[in-house]
């Protein structure tokens, strides 16, 4: 079991996302993160997904995706070399000498603090997956009040494309 | 009210036109061009059910007189009749259903069709569209419902997009692995009052959805090189040979070959059964001799087949000998349960030919040696045959009937020249075992989903399809009385189904597992209390026998067949300890751990 990254170029259309989660349940794969957004073609969006897979699942995974319809291109962006980000927004309790200790980690993980509060702060951080939770886990003194993570988006490196 | 003659409606349509003509585009209502959608795609049946939310578009199906509507006693029914009119012909079955219920009961009909790749059109009311997502009456979520059992659905917004979306919807329903498609219609969408222009598109073209249009021609080489050198070699079809109209082409590369072959439960007919290099069904009910073949073949041919956990037995003790080779339409069939070495993702019709083409050529330069193989390896397949596993074992002098008998009877009385619509149950399994197809098409059964009450309906789509031939529905007591009401609609458009009903008074394979894991606890598994077929057919207008000896039964159905223009019901008490063999031993069996009879096993 090895985390894939697949990311699919999909038709903008209502009723295609749901396909692609359904799809998910009934055939017993795993989501961990999904993404979606509209691209420069606003018919098209793009979804990354990432899920914990053998090989000869994320072969089915990949096959049963490509049967759908609404999907018009797929790419396992973990094939080959690849960029991937994470965003990660997070409101930590912030008093006393908490305050500074919670800038000076930040600072070191280039997060930016983006909101403030006399008793809190709302920090930004983008990265992969992995420095966000090595943020968290730097971060596990603090009181964390609430969070929200974007899930994975990635592109394959160098002029590798995926396009129609 | 009479229909209206053509001349009339011809007239009306030339006034419609007249009033709303805008740049010669005619103007229609989403009603009427639905329907005109469909006499484009040249649909002529459509079995279906109406209700409040597809009224307009009853109403437009009224006004016509090109397609004719089959109106059944239940969604479901109207579901499996498309499927068996879509079995038996390779058309498109078109359904129509109204929204909520409608929908709802037509899911298992829509689920049976994807299981088994059928062909359908399923158009489904839906509530308005101000009105989706309000629990508004007769409302439900179609599309989220029936999604992981469709190929494809749409939800319609406007009557503008109809012609499109039908287009899609048949494009998509019978083309690739074939599969139903919803098109799920709010009713204002369909409002008689609202016209648009109509223009039908001759062509379709979908970025996201191009099938395999033939097979990689290197791959093809490569498999043709692997079955001239094959020494114990084996060709196992499914039902993807029978949809995809590849019959002709197997049989022709099977001969050509001199292999011996089997075919899935779904594959039925696509090799003629009665021919010698044909070793019958293989499978969880399979033959003794298909069963072994496959276990000890060396190479193996899998054409439209998907390998089925009721063909492969445990899959980590499937063909431990073989290298395989697996043609299919959909990459995604190929190394899902058992990993191919050859995969060739084609249409198998075209693969198929250009296998016959490159093996026609090769077989000529077969050595001696290898021609020695294949005879050694026939003289071993002839001694399974010689097991006889089909054998009935009767009881010396006695009258009673064994299910295996009756099928027997009816291939006689039919000269195997049937459509045979089964249900899905013991009496399934005898039906695929004791009729051999000659012919592709001819059997039409509930092979992924194993729908019970699939019989009837789909026997009714066939005769709608085929009013001149002999079809038969082979069912059981307990799968007839799951869509029973549908003796109804035989009645109302002369039907003349043969129902053939082999009574155990049990859910008879139920009760054998029962007897086999569950040391002969029956729960739940005795039908009492079942009506008089007979007379409850006749209540229906039609004609009832009962045969409870087996000195009647040849006069009875040879009277059954020669009443051409009537549904006869044969209700036949039979055997109920009678159990299907032979049948994998299981869970954690091979291919050829079988159970031969009661208590024997290999």
């Amino acid at each position: 079991m090895r985390r894939r990254i697949i990311s699919v170029l999909l038709e903008n259309e209502a009723g295609a996302l749901s396909r692609v989660v359904g799809l998910f349940a009934q055939r017993n794969y795993n989501i961990e993160t999904l993404n979606v957004a509209p691209t420069d073609d606003e018919t098209l969006s793009r979804l990354t997904l990432t899920t914990l897979a053998t090989d000869e699942q994320v072969e089915q995974i990949t096959k049963q995706l490509n049967k759908l319809i609404e999907v018009v291109k797929l790419a396992n962006l973990t094939d080959g070399d690849h960029l991937e980000r994470e965003l990660m927004l997070i409101k930590l309790k912030a008093t006393g000498p908490q305050r500074d200790e919670i800038k000076r980690t930040s600072d070191i993980f280039r997060a930016q603090v983006v909101d403030v509060t006399q008793n809190a702060y709302t920090i930004q951080l983008t990265g992969t997956s992995g420095k966000l939770d090595a943020f968290l886990r730097a971060m596990s003194d603090s009181t964390v009040l609430e969070m929200v993570r974007s899930g994975v988006s990635g592109l394959s490196r160098g002029e590798k494309v995926l396009s129609i | 009210m009479p229909a209206r003659s053509v001349s009339e409606v011809d007239f009306i349509g030339f006034r419609i036109i007249q009033k709303f003509q805008v740049n010669k585009v005619e103007m229609l209502s989403g009603g009427d061009i639905l329907i005109r959608s469909l006499q484009e795609e040249g649909v002529e049946h459509i079995f279906g059910y109406p209700g409040g939310a597809v009224l307009h578009i009853y109403d437009a199906l009224f006004k016509q007189n090109r397609i004719q509507h089959i109106l059944t006693r239940h969604e479901q029914g109207a579901t499996h009749m498309a499927d068996g009119y879509a079995r038996s012909t390779g058309r498109p079955g078109v359904v129509f259903v109204t929204s909520g219920p409608g929908a709802t009961n037509a899911i298992t009909g829509i689920a049976t069709a994807y299981m088994d790749s059928i062909p359908m059109v399923i158009v489904s009311g839906q509530a308005h569209t101000h009105l989706i997502g309000t629990d508004s009456f007769q409302e439900t979520d179609m599309v989220g419902i029936s999604r992981p059992v469709v190929k494809h659905s749409f939800l319609l917004k406007n009557a503008e997009e109809i012609p499109e979306a039908i287009k899609k919807a048949f494009y998509i329903a019978t083309t690739g692995r074939k599969g139903p498609v919803v098109v799920d219609i709010p009713k204002d969408v369909t409002n008689p009052t609202d016209l648009f222009p109509f223009e039908y598109p001759e062509t379709v073209s979908m970025r996201s959805y191009n099938p395999a249009s033939k097979g990689h021609s290197g791959q093809i080489k490569k498999a043709v090189a692997m079955l001239l050198e094959a020494e114990r070699p084996m060709i196992y079809s499914g039902g993807g040979v029978v949809q995809g109209n590849g019959s002709e082409d197997l049989t022709s590369l099977t001969r050509t070959l001199g292999f011996p072959i089997t075919n899935t439960l779904m594959g039925l007919g696509a090799y003629p059964a009665t021919d010698k290099q044909f070793l019958g069904m293989l499978g969880m009910h399979g033959t003794f001799e298909a069963n072994n073949a496959m276990h000890h073949c060396d190479i193996l041919l899998a054409i439209g087949a998907r390998f089925d956990d009721r063909v492969t037995n445990a899959v980590s003790k499937f063909c431990p000998y073989a290298k395989i080779i697996h043609v299919d339409i959909d990459p995604a069939s190929i190394s899902k349960n058992v990993v191919a070495d050859v995969p060739i993702v084609g249409p198998v019709e075209v693969v198929l030919k250009e296998l016959c083409r490159l093996a026609e050529a090769g077989v000529a330069k077969r050595s001696e040696k290898q021609t020695a193989m294949l005879s050694e390896w026939w003289d071993q397949i002839e001694g399974w045959r010689r097991q006889d596993c089909l054998k009935i074992d009767v009881d010396e002098g006695s009258k009673v009937i064994k299910p295996q008998q009756v099928i027997e009877a009816v291939y006689k009385a039919t000269k195997g020249e049937a459509y045979i619509a089964s249900d899905v149950g013991q009496h399934q399994m005898f039906a695929a075992l004791y009729y051999p197809f000659d012919q592709p098409r001819r059997w039409i059964n509930s092979g992924g989903l194993g729908t019970m009450g699939f019989g009837l309906p789909a026997a009714m789509g066939v005769q709608t399809a085929f009013p001149d031939e002999t079809v038969v529905c082979i069912t059981g007591d307990g799968s007839i009385q799951m869509n029973i009401q549908e003796l109804s609609t035989c009645a109302q458009y002369g039907l003349p189904i043969k129902i053939i009903c082999i009574n155990n008074r049990s859910l008879g394979m139920v009760r054998q597992w029962q007897d086999m894991q569950y040391e002969g606890r029956h729960s739940n598994s005795d039908l009492d209390s079942s009506p008089n077929f007979a007379k409850l057919v006749e209540s229906y207008g039609h004609v009832g026998f009962s045969v409870t000896s087996i000195d009647d039964l040849d006069v009875v159905l040879e009277e059954t067949f020669s009443l051409k223009n009537k549904l006869v019901f044969v209700d036949i008490a039979v055997d109920s300890n009678e159990h299907t063999y032979p049948m994998f031993v299981s869970p954690n069996g091979s291919m050829r751990d079988m159970w031969i009879k009661k208590g024997v096993r290999t």
